[in-house]
């Protein structure tokens, strides 16, 4: 409860020192104040036309993550199996974890809608996340627990969930806690740079061109929020899971 | 049936460690391993058990087994009760496996995570895990090692108790273990 009260004092600190920031620059267009910001919010809320670039957003943004799990871990099952496929993708990795975002969009936009763009780019992002952190689980897998599974024979299902599964699932928690915030980060960013209609991108690009700063933040606070929530429910997920797992 | 083994060889590299070892291990029976640390004890437990294959000779060795190896090779992650129902299945419910813990003395940990455990405490819930594993052939490599004086006295009775009717192979460096545990003992030399 204390380190509730403390952590809200800390945020209310700093609006104030937003609050006083803006008042006293008086630059609508360089800085608006948090009331502003929230007022707009608040406008927006209501319409048909922020959900719809909401859930635009959130549905491609989410799908690219997903796709990310799903294939960066498939990466890492393999190639914990066959070296081979572990020093082929070596450099593929090390590429994707160091190219840009931008890069990757303006690439992106070559081969893909701009409608579909933040999938592509958020699925790039995700994969070595995913792919290293995986791979670091399964290196780390203790040998000699397979060794007791064969001697008191115990079933390939259970065998799976109690001895891979849970030792395997802390690393998946990181890897997706890590991924699901910079896929928001990168999907607004590609989005910004395609502007595919209806997207939250869209409205970042057009409160850049219409000087629109209060639009900005709102928005900004939008990202910003979703991308908390995902994480927080994605998150209680896998924690149930975990539990459950540690409980068997 | 008991545990039957022939002529038993076994080298790592120049370094032998088992040079035709025999034994008939009684049905029925808890038989003592004992010999000085490089005898070939364990080496002679995992071929038995058949994680390590011999250089030649034969075991034959009833089913189902359950072990304590020299490490207790749990799942740090999963709790006391978890690790055991991983190799039991659903021939034990919680309460039976809490009460169980009880019987040994671990009170209140069934719901830890073992990596939560001291290693008196990790090596009583791997000799839980092997007791309480359907089997009709106990390998128990130093099973007690690691617990003070009045624990291990309580581990020792209940360990009696649980494994009468079972046959049972068991190495140790302790001669009062193996004179409080065993029916017979066979020293094993260098080179078996």
């Amino acid at each position: 409860m204390k380190k509730r009260v403390i952590s809200l004092l800390c945020v209310f600190f700093w609006l104030v020192v937003w609050q006083a920031g803006a008042m006293a620059l008086n630059q609508r267009i360089l800085l608006v104040t948090p009331v502003d910001a929230a007022v707009k919010l608040i406008e927006l809320i209501p319409s048909a036309d922020f959900w719809k670039s909401v859930m635009f957003s959130a549905g491609r943004i989410l799908s690219g993550f997903a796709l990310g799990l799903t294939v960066g871990t498939g990466l890492a099952v393999f190639s914990g199996r066959y070296v081979f496929l572990r020093k082929l993708l070596s450099p593929f990795i090390s590429v994707l974890k160091a190219v840009p975002v931008a890069s990757f969009t303006i690439l992106a936009l070559i081969w893909v809608s701009s409608k579909n763009l933040s999938v592509l780019v958020t699925f790039l992002i995700c994969v070595p996340i995913v792919y290293i952190n995986m791979l670091e689980g399964i290196d780390s897998l203790d040998p000699k627990l397979k060794e007791m599974s064969t001697v008191f024979g115990i079933p390939p299902m259970r065998r799976f969930v109690g001895i891979y599964l849970s030792q395997l699932l802390p690393y998946f928690r990181s890897a997706a806690g890590l991924a699901i915030g910079l896929c928001w980060k990168s999907g607004a960013a590609a989005e910004v740079i395609g502007i595919p209609d209806g997207s939250i991108g869209e409205k970042l690009y057009q409160a850049k061109i219409y000087l629109e700063t209060a639009d900005l933040f709102a928005w900004t606070a939008v990202i910003i929020f979703v991308s908390w929530l995902c994480e927080k429910a994605f998150m209680s997920v896998i924690k149930l899971l975990v539990k459950r797992v540690e409980k068997m | 049936m008991g545990v039957i083994v022939s002529d038993l060889k076994k080298s790592f590299g120049d370094n032998v460690v088992l040079n035709g070892f025999s034994h008939n291990f009684t049905d029925k029976k808890v038989t003592a391993i004992m010999g000085q640390s490089g005898s070939g004890k364990t080496t002679l437990l995992a071929i038995m058990m058949g994680l390590l294959p011999p250089d030649s000779g034969t075991v034959q060795c009833p089913a189902p087994i359950s072990a304590v190896f020299q490490e207790n090779r749990l799942c740090e992650n999963l709790t006391a009760s978890a690790n055991i129902r991983l190799v039991t299945g659903k021939k034990y419910d919680r309460h039976e496996i809490t009460a169980e813990l009880l019987r040994i003395g671990l009170s209140n940990c069934e719901n830890k995570a073992v990596s939560q455990l001291s290693g008196g405490m990790k090596r009583r819930v791997a000799l839980l895990r092997a007791l309480l594993a359907e089997s009709e052939v106990l390998f128990l490599d130093e099973p007690f090692k690691g617990l003070d004086l009045d624990t291990k006295n309580l581990v020792m009775e209940y360990c009696k108790e649980m494994t009468k009717g079972k046959t049972v192979i068991f190495v140790t460096h302790d001669q009062r273990e193996c004179e409080f545990f065993s029916d017979e003992v066979i020293e094993m030399n260098m080179f078996g």
